[in-house]
C-alpha cells in the first residue's frame, strides 16, 4: 500500500495533483465529491490565467452549496477541462480521473513535494 | 445531518439495501424520485396543535385572513397568522376536524412564537394543546396514492385538501391529502412511538424512499411555495408576497384580521415590492440573499429563496423585486460571486403543481 498512488498528492483543501513533467493536473478528491453531493455547476479558470498557490480560481456549486477550488500551486492555467461544465455529474462518478477541472504549469515544479502523499491525506481526512 | 430549527435533520439519505436499487441517492435521485414515484418525508419537527373549544372558528378568525367559519368538517386550509404591522407571523395548515376542533399543524422554528401568540390572544374558554407525542410523516409523489390504497382506501379516497382519522395498518392517525411537493400526496399524523413502525411499513412499499431536507427544498422551490424565515416572514405582508388568495372572500368585506387593513390599501394602492419567480441565464444557481440590480443599474431587490430545481434541470429562484419590474419576461440581473448574471421574471411554479381534483 505504501506505493499506492505514490505521484498523486494531496491539498488540505482537498484537491489532488498529479504531475506529468512540470504541469499538474488539478481536480477535487473523491471525498470532497462526496461531501459536497450532487454537483449542478462548475465555473473554470480561464486559460492563460497566472494563480497564487491556495488562490481561488475555480467554483463548484452543488445542490446544497457553492465552494471555492484552489489552486494547489503557483503556475499559469494552460488547460481546462469543459465536458464537467457540461456535465458536472462527472466529477461525482470519476472526481480523480474523468471528473479533473484544470492542468497548471508550474512555476516551481519541485513546490509539488511539498503537497500530502495518500498516506498524509488520508490521516488528515481522520481528523476531521 | 445538519441543524435546522433546532433538530437535526438529514440532508439527504443513505440509501442501502432495497432503498439503493429503487434510488441510486443523493439530493438530485431523491427529488426525481418524488416526482415520478413517491417518496416519504419525516417532518416531525412541525408543529401540531388541536384548538378546540366552542366557536373555535370565530376566535381563530380573529388572528389569521382565512375564511375558517367556511371551512367544513374534514376540510383543511393554507392559511397565515398575521400582525398588525401586515407581516406574517406564520404559514400552516389548519383543519376542521368538528364543530369545535381545529387541528393547526405549523413551522418548526415557529412552534413557541405561534402558540404563545395564539394562546395570548385566545377568549378564556378556549384550549390550545400541543401534539408533543406525536409525530408527522409526508408521502408525496404521482404514486403516492397508490400505497395509501394499500393501507386505507378511505385515506386515498380523500379530496385534495380532505383530512379523515383512520386507521394506516392497526395504527390511527389523521390524514390529510396535502404536501409541501406540488405534488399529490398526503400528510400523515402519527403517535410519536408508533411513527418509526408506520414508517419502515411506508418504505417497504417498491415505489416509496426516504427523502432527506435538501429535496424537500428543491421539490417546494419548483412548486413556487414559500418558505417561512426566507421568503415571508414579519416584515413582509401577504400581498407582497402573491399571497392574497389567503384572505377569504368574505374576510375582504370587513378586512378584521391583523393587519387588514393596512393589506386592503395595499391592494388598493398598490405595494412597493412583489414576490417574483426567477430563472438565471445559464447554469449558475443564484442563492438567498443575492442582490438583484435592474439593467438600468439601480437596485432592484433580493434573491430569498435560489437554487438548483433538478426537474427543471437549471437554476431557480423566487426573490422580492420593485413593482416596477416584476412583471413576467422583466429581464434583471444578478450579482453571483461579483459577477452579472442576467435573469428573467417568470410565473411560478416552475413545475406544474399536480395536485388530485
Amino acid at each position: 500500500m505504501a506505493n499506492k498512488n505514490a505521484d498523486k498528492r494531496y491539498t488540505k483543501d482537498h484537491e489532488w495533483v498529479v504531475l506529468d513533467g512540470d504541469i499538474a493536473t488539478v481536480g477535487i478528491t473523491d471525498h470532497a465529491q462526496e461531501q459536497l453531493g450532487d454537483l449542478v455547476h462548475v465555473e473554470l479558470p480561464e486559460p492563460e490565467r497566472m494563480v497564487a498557490e491556495a488562490e481561488a480560481c475555480a467554483v463548484v456549486e452543488s445542490v446544497k452549496a457553492a465552494s471555492d477550488v484552489y489552486a494547489p500551486l503557483a503556475g499559469k492555467i494552460v488547460e481546462i477541462n469543459e465536458t464537467i461544465v457540461e456535465d458536472p455529474s462527472i466529477v461525482n462518478s470519476d472526481a480523480e480521473g474523468e471528473g479533473w477541472f484544470f492542468r497548471l504549469e508550474l512555476d516551481d515544479p519541485d513546490s509539488f513535494e511539498a503537497l500530502m502523499d495518500q498516506d498524509a491525506y488520508d490521516e488528515f481526512l481522520e481528523t476531521l | 445531518m445538519v441543524p435546522f430549527a433546532g433538530y437535526a435533520m438529514p440532508v439527504q439519505y443513505d440509501m442501502t439495501g432495497d432503498l439503493a436499487a429503487r434510488c441510486r441517492g443523493g439530493v438530485l435521485a431523491e427529488h426525481l424520485h418524488t416526482r415520478a414515484h413517491a417518496g416519504l418525508f419525516d417532518v416531525s419537527h412541525m408543529g401540531q396543535a388541536i384548538l378546540a373549544g366552542t366557536d373555535v372558528v370565530t376566535a381563530l378568525e380573529r388572528l389569521v385572513p382565512g375564511d375558517i367559519a367556511g371551512l367544513k368538517p374534514n376540510r383543511q386550509r393554507y392559511t397565515l397568522l398575521t400582525n398588525e404591522a401586515g407581516g406574517i407571523i406564520d404559514d400552516l395548515m389548519v383543519a376542521r376536524l368538528d364543530e369545535d376542533r381545529l387541528f393547526l399543524v405549523v413551522n418548526a422554528s415557529r412552534k413557541d412564537v405561534d402558540f404563545s401568540h395564539i394562546a395570548a390572544n385566545l377568549p378564556d374558554h378556549l384550549t390550545l394543546t400541543a401534539q408533543q407525542d406525536r409525530a408527522l410523516l409526508a408521502l408525496q409523489g404521482p404514486e403516492a396514492v397508490a400505497v395509501m390504497a394499500r393501507l386505507s382506501p378511505d385515506a386515498a379516497a380523500l379530496p385534495f385538501m380532505g383530512i379523515a382519522a383512520v386507521s394506516l395498518g392497526g395504527i390511527d392517525c389523521l390524514v390529510s391529502r396535502s404536501g409541501y411537493t406540488g405534488e399529490d400526496g398526503f400528510e400523515i399524523s402519527v403517535p410519536a412511538e408508533q411513527a418509526e413502525a408506520l414508517a419502515d411499513k411506508l418504505i417497504a412499499y417498491p415505489e416509496v424512499v426516504p427523502i432527506g431536507l435538501g429535496a424537500r427544498d428543491s421539490l417546494r422551490l419548483e412548486a413556487g411555495l414559500c418558505l417561512y424565515g426566507n421568503d415571508i416572514d414579519e416584515l413582509t405582508s401577504p400581498i407582497e408576497a402573491g399571497l392574497t388568495w389567503v384572505v377569504g372572500k368574505r374576510r375582504k368585506l370587513d378586512w378584521d384580521f391583523p393587519g387588514g387593513l393596512l393589506m386592503r390599501d395595499q391592494l388598493d394602492n398598490g405595494v412597493t415590492r412583489r414576490r417574483v419567480g426567477i430563472r438565471p441565464d445559464g447554469r449558475a444557481p443564484a442563492r438567498a440573499l443575492t442582490t438583484i440590480v435592474a439593467d438600468d443599474g439601480t437596485a432592484a431587490g433580493t434573491i430569498t429563496s435560489g437554487g438548483f430545481g433538478p426537474s427543471v434541470n437549471g437554476p431557480i429562484a423566487m426573490g422580492y423585486v420593485r413593482r416596477d419590474l416584476a412583471a413576467d419576461g422583466t429581464r434583471l440581473n444578478l450579482i453571483v460571486r461579483g459577477k452579472t448574471i442576467p435573469a428573467t421574471v417568470v410565473p411560478m411554479p416552475f413545475t406544474p403543481h399536480r395536485y388530485t381534483r
